[in-house]
């Protein structure tokens, strides 16, 4: 007995399966609506270059953000000394200082650990310095807070950023009210001379190598200060002014990231410490939905509900529900009606 | 010995052209393959002259709407890779051409978008194009990532801002570990040559897995009772929603 004899037929559903075309075939140039789409895409596209353009605001550097609020670098780079920065206590992929986001006890960045090193004491502050030779001033501010222990070096750190939040910069002198900071006090105004002069910009390039294409370390530096992100809410870019999709000026932007962006303004992303890794998991698991959406009963039965298919075939159905169906099937050769019911829109 | 005239047909081209044919490459793997394939796709189902009728709606026009537009991000991106990233911000020519690529990019998402939901409410998954709805939601998915790379790419505050706030939710992931949003010459190496290499790979798969069922046909009219015409996927089925 084969399996053949006693198979049942397969069961019609209307949101999984599809009628064989029955009706009539008409002329349809494919090659024709493509060239014609491409002309008209050429057209829009050259239009919208003219009319607008395309943003190119120049990239803030250590000098341009230095020069523009020194006192705002100053009490960055104090930061980055003393290890409390964001860079400096963010943990994997750049250190071991912080959490990893989780959910639970799923903390993907936590496994796969540190990839990208950054040491925020010396690849931001000393290390730079290091290179500066011909200021002996500054190098033994370096050697002296190096081989102090690390709670005269905390103690240093901490006395200098209560000092450094009243700073003001005057006469191109970072002045600090006047307090114990150790070699601190020569350290910092010292690393802001040096990003003024754009010499910080290059330590913090070359120090892997001459051609280098990696800019971590520069930009995670400049995103701890305040002044990058100040520049970006005043261009609505903050990430609860939709900025994730946003860009500057009037362009539109990542407008496709709408709805990735639409879970940062509502709890519990936008309150969460485990924001980020709890919009990527929700996002992810739609985005599983949509491509598993024929697979699911109920999610594929929405264009039937909805109804939206007879406005798009609309043509077919006043024609097949007045009466007339047309000849031909889907395996003979078409019959081609000598008009069509009604004009038929050009396609391009 | 006489010199063979280049215009002159080769007289085994006859035989080359009835390869297909010989019993005794029947197992050959390149008949075999160019066998299958022109079986599947035979040049009539490959470049149709002509569609069902009920094929006859501007929401067709955004399906190739999307490849004419990915032609002109291609393109305008082959123009911008000649003169190397630094040329379009120094150059009013390499600016226009940046904006060239930008607005090709706006309206490649914006008809890809179109496309797919226009093919949602169609259910155009229906009739054995599960793979091709699926094949579509990926295109999507890639073309999202090579424009959030282009953005990265870009070199200028826009990318430094971006870069600096996408990094926290990639690394949340985990793919901060070898996905670094901060590190230009890996998101510029994605950006012009892997993920455009998908995207066009994914789309010739999508396009060929159209070709091959055909398009979608409308749900049954009301005068019509699915599942009982002879022809149907499944004739004689029962209908079930």
């Amino acid at each position: 007995m084969s399996a053949d004899t006693h198979k049942k037929p397969k069961k019609f559903v209307q949101d999984r399966d599809a009628l064989a075309w029955k009706g009539r075939y008409e002329p349809y140039d494919l090659a024709k609506e493509f060239l014609i789409a491409l002309i008209v895409v050429i057209i829009l596209v050259a239009g919208l270059a003219v009319l607008f353009g395309s943003p190119d605001d120049k990239p803030v550097t250590v000098q341009s953000w230095s020069t523009a609020n020194p006192v705002d670098f100053a009490q960055t780079a104090i930061t980055e000394l003393d290890g409390t920065s964001a860079t400096a206590t963010y943990g994997p992929p750049y250190n071991l200082n912080g959490d990893a986001q989780s959910i639970g006890p799923i903390a993907p960045a936590k496994w796969l650990g540190v990839h990208h090193p950054i040491d925020t004491a010396n690849d931001y502050v000393l290390g730079p310095l290091g290179t500066l030779p011909e200021s002996p001033e500054v190098q033994a501010a370096v050697a002296e807070y190096k081989s102090a222990s690390a709670s005269q070096q905390a103690a240093w750190t901490a006395a200098y950023e209560k000092g450094v939040a009243n700073a003001t910069f005057t006469n191109g002198t970072l002045v600090v009210p006047a307090g114990d900071y150790g070699p601190v006090g020569t350290i910092v105004p010292a690393l802001t001379d040096m990003a003024r002069s754009g010499a910080l910009d290059g330590a913090l390039l070359s120090s892997r190598q001459f051609y280098g294409t990696d800019y971590t370390k520069p930009l995670l530096f400049i995103a701890d200060g305040q002044y990058l992100s100040n520049l970006a809410a005043n261009d609505h870019l903050s990430g609860d002014q939709w900025g994730m999709m946003n860009e500057t000026g009037q362009w539109p932007g990542q407008a496709w990231l709408w709805l990735y962006t639409l879970w940062y303004q509502v709890p519990p992303a936008n309150t969460s410490d485990n924001g980020d890794i709890l919009v990527f998991a929700f996002m992810i698991g739609l985005t599983i939905l949509l491509a598993l959406v024929p697979f699911i009963p109920g999610l594929r039965s929405i264009p039937r509900w909805t109804r939206i298919y007879r406005l798009i075939w609309r043509n077919h159905y006043r024609e097949v529900e007045g009466g007339s169906t047309g000849g031909g099937t889907s395996g003979s050769p078409p019959q081609v009606e000598a008009t069509s019911p009604e004009p038929e829109p050009v396609p391009v | 010995m006489t010199i063979a005239d280049p215009k002159a047909p080769r007289p085994d081209q006859a035989d080359l052209d009835k390869a297909a044919d010989r019993p005794e490459d029947a197992d050959q793997w390149t008949a075999k393959i160019r066998t299958a394939a022109v079986e599947a796709l035979p040049p009539q189902r490959m470049l149709p002259d002509r569609q069902p009728a009920y094929v006859a709606s501007w929401i067709y026009v955004f399906g190739v709407t999307t490849i004419a537009a990915l032609c002109m991000v291609i393109a305008t991106g082959f123009v911008l890779a000649i003169f190397g990233p630094n040329w379009w911000h120094v150059s009013s020519t390499g600016l226009f051409v940046n904006s060239l690529h930008l607005w090709s990019v706006e309206i490649f998402m914006f008809a890809m978008v179109i496309h797919l939901w226009g093919k949602f409410f169609m259910a155009a998954w229906r009739g054995k194009r599960k793979a091709t709805w699926i094949s579509g939601v990926v295109v999507f998915l890639v073309s999202v990532g090579a424009a959030f790379t282009g953005y990265l790419s870009q070199q200028n505050f826009d990318s430094q801002w971006i870069s600096t706030q996408a990094k926290d939710g990639i690394n949340s992931t985990g793919a901060g570990a070898i996905f670094n949003v901060t590190n230009f010459g890996q998101m510029i190496m994605w950006h012009i040559v892997l993920l455009p290499l998908v995207v066009v790979a994914l789309v010739g798969l999508h396009v060929l897995m159209v070709r091959l069922r055909g398009v979608v046909t409308p749900f049954a009219a009301k005068n019509e009772t699915p599942g009982v015409q002879p022809g149907s996927d499944t004739a004689g089925a029962e209908v079930q929603a």
